[in-house]
């Protein structure tokens, strides 16, 4: 057997895999990063209850994880492209594409630092796990652009349009949430505007009875 | 109040039985200096370091029953015991930020006996062998707290420093944690619940947060016992308090008074009324409001009164006010001053206060609605602030019922417009 | 035989999101504005898992179980 042998037999399979969870992985990080936003806003229909809302979008969360790890493990672990264990999580150390996949990188790095947090919430507090969570506004641009740049089916249509859909769905969300800390919800509600003080008229009949 | 009004008022002759005068020295509105402070009281113990002194100290704070005066009336005994029971080292805090606007009481007592309510501060730091003392004080007696300190620095009698503050005027900056988030961070407003101030307080040292009337009793009861304590008062509520009176009375002012005294005596203190009155707010804004009638004769205590005796207000409310609107105002005001950080004290004072103020007006107010939010904000706070607006305008609607109904169908038998109680127009945001 | 445990909350902390009178409306009911009112006393035996799910699921960590009453 000679070494031409070797580095043309690369398992078509394992770039599919990790190509189509890649796909995958960006429409659950699409629907968990909607979800996140939608648990905050209380914007889900009246029939879905907020609490149900954040189970899934805790589900769907960990779901993705694992999702991550076969995109990830199946691009390492097939011998056509060189991309060391480590590129996982430094970003542009790939010797494949290094941009590209850096860019996946700093998504998975942001994600991880959510995912821990989220996972010890009870013993770092709120206000250290709120400022984390607030990454996830990043890790999912950087997903995105990785799509973009490293994955490279564009061409085929519905992967563009779920791509595109993506896009579209956590322009929305964000919308909704910058409007709503516009307007004032949540813990910087505030009372209507206060009234100045009564002051009884008088003897007999008071006016405006 | 301006600082001119910082004086005693002097009992009127029939009434001098009534008068106490363990607090206040005679006469006057200058603070009384150390030299004629130790010459009043005596000086106090020298051995104040050892185990044995602080054992028996805390015996006989324990035996006189000593509650605090700042509105709670909590055990004062009970209060150095749990802070003795930590293990880091604590810090004393006297708290005389009165935050109540109507109240003069501590302002008085800074202003005219410092020396006493800092022995006491000493006593308490000296018994749970605190690091330091602070001594949170309303703006308008600082400059008599900075004298005496000073003093007792260059007589270098107390053995750890005393840091003075000027305290924050918003109405809730009283509270304990609310007097421990301001000196930490410049907060005027509670922490919550826990952990409870004599675990974690000043800088996550145990603190012990006292009101600095019940310093000055703590001081007295080191020098004279707890047996000379209880002479005045009664069995339960033993001691002397100071009260301020205010409202339709002759001389309204600041007195001390044993605790138990027939309300209508503690009145003639302030020269008696100098209108028919028609009903009493006793405590402070988080008091209650009691019918000024069956209400003289009884004995000026908890227990007496069936109502707590909080801040030791009481408010002589005249017949010809409108008791409606006055709590409208009370309402308005207490809600403004929440500090916003609890959303059934954000948003229920105010709705409750609007309610009422549509009452005041005679027009249609939904009572069902007034009496099921004010059911339901208490207790749901991190802070008494809205148990306190409950109890308060609870009793107002009992206490003037009639005026109540009157309103409702549009009419109010007051004669007059002005409002009885202070309330800093500033303040309000 | 657990031992008896109460549901507690930090008023401070609470922003109103009501998911605790959703997942546990037994014992949390929202007053006017959305805010909890909670039942006074023990957490029913019966209760006491939704209970720990309900102080999970608080997204201001607001919620906690104390022993005891």
């Amino acid at each position: 057997m000679s070494a031409v042998a070797t580095t043309t037999s690369h398992l078509p399979w394992m770039w599919l895999v990790s190509r189509g969870s890649g796909l995958v992985l960006l429409v659950l990080l699409t629907a968990v990063f909607v979800l996140g936003i939608s648990t905050r806003l209380g914007s889900a229909p009246k029939a879905v209850q907020r609490f149900a809302v954040a189970e899934l979008h805790r589900t769907l969360a960990l779901f993705a994880v694992s999702v991550l790890f076969l995109h990830v493990a199946t691009a390492i672990l097939d011998p056509y492209v060189s991309i060391g264990w480590w590129a996982m999580v430094l970003p542009f150390t790939s010797h494949y594409r290094p941009l590209a996949l850096g860019l996946g990188s700093l998504a998975v790095d942001l994600g991880a630092a959510v995912l821990i947090t989220s996972l010890a919430r009870r013993h770092l507090g709120h206000r250290l796990w709120r400022g984390v969570h607030w990454l996830a506004y990043l890790s999912w641009p950087f997903a995105f652009m990785h799509s973009l740049r490293a994955g490279g089916d564009m061409g085929i249509w519905w992967v563009a349009a779920l791509v595109w859909g993506s896009a579209s769905a956590v322009g929305i969300a964000v919308g909704a949430r910058i409007l709503a800390a516009v307007r004032g919800d949540g813990s910087s509600r505030v009372p209507d505007p206060i009234r100045p003080t009564a002051c009884p008229i008088g003897a007999g009949r008071l006016g405006g009875g | 109040m301006a600082s001119t009004q910082l004086q005693s008022a002097p009992a009127s002759s029939c009434a001098e039985h009534s008068e106490i005068r363990r607090l206040l020295p005679d006469g006057g509105a200058a603070p009384e200096g150390l030299a004629a402070h130790l010459e009043h009281h005596g000086a106090l113990a020298s051995n104040r370091s050892t185990r044995e002194w602080r054992d028996a100290i805390v015996q006989k704070i324990e035996c006189a029953g000593l509650l605090g005066r700042g509105g709670a009336a909590f055990p004062t005994g009970q209060k150095l015991r749990a802070v003795l029971s930590q293990s880091r080292q604590p810090v004393v805090i006297g708290n005389g930020t009165e935050g109540e606007p109507a109240s003069m009481k501590d302002r008085v007592l800074l202003a005219r006996a410092p020396h006493l309510v800092l022995d006491g501060a000493t006593i308490a730091a000296d018994i749970v062998l605190a690091k330091e003392v602070v001594m949170v004080v309303h703006r308008d007696v600082r400059p008599m707290v900075d004298g005496a300190v000073c003093e007792r620095r260059q007589m270098g009698i107390d053995r750890i420093p005393i840091l003075v503050v000027t305290a924050s005027d918003r109405f809730v900056a009283g509270e304990a944690s609310a007097v421990v988030n301001w000196v930490d961070r410049g907060r005027p407003v509670p922490l919550g619940k826990v952990p409870r101030m004599s675990e974690r307080g000043l800088g996550g040292c145990p603190t012990l947060v006292q009101n600095v009337e019940t310093l000055a009793h703590l001081a007295l009861i080191c020098r004279h016992g707890s047996e000379w304590y209880r002479r005045l008062g009664t069995p339960k509520e033993p001691g002397s308090m100071l009260v301020t009176l205010i409202g339709s009375l002759v001389q309204p002012g600041v007195h001390e008074v044993a605790i138990g005294t027939p309300v209508s005596d503690i009145l003639e203190l302030a020269g008696g009324p100098s209108a028919p009155l028609q009903a009493l707010l006793v405590g402070g804004y988080f008091g209650s409001w009691l019918p000024a009638a069956p209400t003289m004769s009884l004995s000026f205590s908890a227990q007496g009164l069936g109502v707590g005796l909080g801040a030791g207000l009481l408010v002589a409310f005249p017949v010809g006010a409108c008791g409606v609107a006055e709590a409208a105002r009370l309402a308005r005001y207490l809600a403004c001053q929440s500090a916003g950080q609890c959303g059934p004290c954000k948003f229920g004072l105010p709705a409750i206060a609007e309610k009422l103020e549509k009452l005041a007006e005679g027009r249609p107010a939904g009572m069902a609605d007034l009496h099921r939010w004010l059911a339901e904000i208490d207790g749901r706070g991190a802070c008494s602030h809205p148990d306190g607006v409950a109890r308060q305008i609870r009793s107002a609607l009992e206490a003037f019922h009639d005026e109540v109904i009157q309103h409702e169908e549009g009419w109010c038998t007051a004669l007059g417009k002005e409002p009885v109680l202070p309330l800093p127009m500033g303040t309000i945001r | 035989m657990n031992t008896p445990v109460s549901l507690r909350i930090d008023r401070i902390a609470c922003d109103g999101r009501g998911l605790c009178a959703e997942l546990l409306p037994e014992l949390v009911k929202l007053d006017d504005w959305g805010y909890p009112i909670i039942a006074d006393g023990v957490v029913p035996e019966r209760l006491e898992d939704l209970a720990r799910d309900t102080v999970e699921i608080c997204p201001k960590l607001a919620l906690w179980l104390e022993n005891g009453k």
